[in-house]
């Protein structure tokens, strides 16, 4: 039972991104998610008035401070709110955690190749973030798509996570940095080929992001040789 | 009653048609837990396992039955809904009756991918579901089930199974993908049945 709404207070806010905020708020009696799980939030209107959404948790464990970020949608409802408006101290409801699937535990032993697009990094990031804090020894790699280097959450964060055993690829689909060894692009065949885990490896892949990168990405994969049953899809919008 | 301060200047009209908690979109969100399966119509094949034995329909038996149109709402549990979406399909109604009928309560859909959900018998006649091989005049995309699809549009969409393979009846109302992985076991959207 994901159970009943429960408060949730604003404790800090920022921009990472020019067009999206990361929200840490904390939930009194939360009992806690695994890493890439969602919560519903409910805001309410000081007439009464109510709408719901969906976030995906970039935090993980028992901890009451959960963080998720929101990305503006040009003719949204609730993510200008929460992206302009809320302030640290302000309140809303949230209710979860939600979704048994897409979640990677520490007790996996084995390879993880994690493939992100833009905000799609947030619940891939709780997976980072839950190998790190469980001192677990799994081969991981990342490979973040984003448009641009200003365009990046968690950039620093994932920098410090890069080590022997967890690999990051970066790939800019408008503007690379300067001096930067490819050009701009979305991803293909030939760089999944170079950048993911191979399919004789058999990783769990975890892919996150808007619908038709997943589909690229997903459907290179399986012509890569990867098995279906091993790759794992979350996307959103429309 | 928790408030958020200054928010609901951008609400949208209260809609009747919409269960709780819903919005609606104009787009058509993907959602799938894996990569999108790739069938040809030629090698889709549809067993349909009652009491009685074991019946397979291929395309061309699927597309000889009586086709419906069909116009109706859905909800995604994600808390989008569409309004109004056009289908073409076969009711299962007629899909049970060719299998002999069965007196067993529940339906394991099982699809090309392994993804699999439980629906209740009851939900799955009456002209209550189908499997469709059509949206909007057009076949189905590879993404949102090519070749042909279960719609039960009065339950959330994710009992819509995609890439449909066949259906399992069974004695007992056994849990599906996503009713194992957190989701409802019956998915009712005006009762908002999201989780378990």
């Amino acid at each position: 039972m994901s159970g009943d709404w429960l408060p949730a207070t604003v404790i800090d806010a920022d921009w990472p991104i020019p067009t999206g905020r990361s929200l840490w708020v904390r939930v009194d009696g939360w009992p806690g998610n695994l890493a890439g799980q969602h919560v519903d939030v409910r805001l309410t209107a000081e007439d009464g008035y109510r709408a719901e959404r969906s976030y995906s948790i970039s935090t993980h464990g028992p901890s009451p401070v959960l963080e998720f970020a929101v990305d503006e949608l040009p003719d949204g409802e609730v993510s200008p709110y929460l992206v302009h408006d809320i302030e640290v101290g302000d309140r809303f409801e949230v209710r979860g955690p939600v979704g048994r699937y897409f979640v990677w535990e520490p007790a996996q032993t084995g390879p993880v190749q994690l493939i992100a697009g833009g905000s799609g990094i947030v619940p891939l990031m709780a997976m980072a973030r839950a190998r790190r804090d469980s001192g677990s020894d799994a081969p991981f790699k990342l490979l973040y798509s984003v448009r641009g280097e200003p365009y990046a959450y968690f950039a620093e964060e994932l920098e410090q996570l890069r080590g022997e055993a967890f690999g990051i690829d970066w790939v800019y689909t408008k503007r690379a940095p300067e001096g930067w060894h490819r050009p701009p692009g979305r991803i293909d065949r030939e760089l999944l080929e170079q950048l993911v885990i191979p399919a004789i490896e058999q990783p769990s892949v975890y892919i996150c992001g808007p619908t038709p990168f997943v589909e690229a990405a997903a459907n290179l994969l399986v012509e890569l040789g990867h098995d279906p049953a091993r790759i794992r899809t979350e996307r959103f919008g429309g | 009653m928790i408030v958020s301060r200054g928010f609901g200047e951008r609400r949208r009209q209260p809609d009747p048609s919409l269960p709780p908690g819903q919005r609606t979109t104009e787009d058509f969100p993907v959602m799938s837990a894996g990569p999108t399966p790739v069938i040809a119509p030629a090698d889709w094949r549809f067993s349909i396992a009652t009491e009685r034995g074991t019946a397979q329909w291929g395309w061309d038996d699927l597309t000889a039955q009586p086709i419906d149109e069909i116009t109706t709402d859905i909800h995604c549990v994600t808390r989008w809904s569409k309004l109004g979406t056009r289908w073409r399909g076969v009711s299962l109604d007629h899909v049970l009756a060719a299998a002999g009928g069965t007196e067993q309560v529940s339906a394991m859909i099982d699809c090309y991918g392994d993804y699999t959900t439980n629906v209740p018998i009851a939900d799955l006649v009456g002209g209550k579901a189908w499997l469709a091989f059509e949206f909007e005049g057009e076949p189905l995309e590879p993404e949102h089930g090519f070749p042909v699809r279960l719609i039960v549009p009065h339950l959330y969409f994710w009992k819509s199974a995609k890439w449909v393979r066949g259906l399992r009846t069974q004695a007992v109302d056994e849990p599906g993908f996503w009713e194992v992985n957190g989701y409802h076991q019956y998915g009712d959207p005006w009762r908002e049945q999201r989780y378990w």
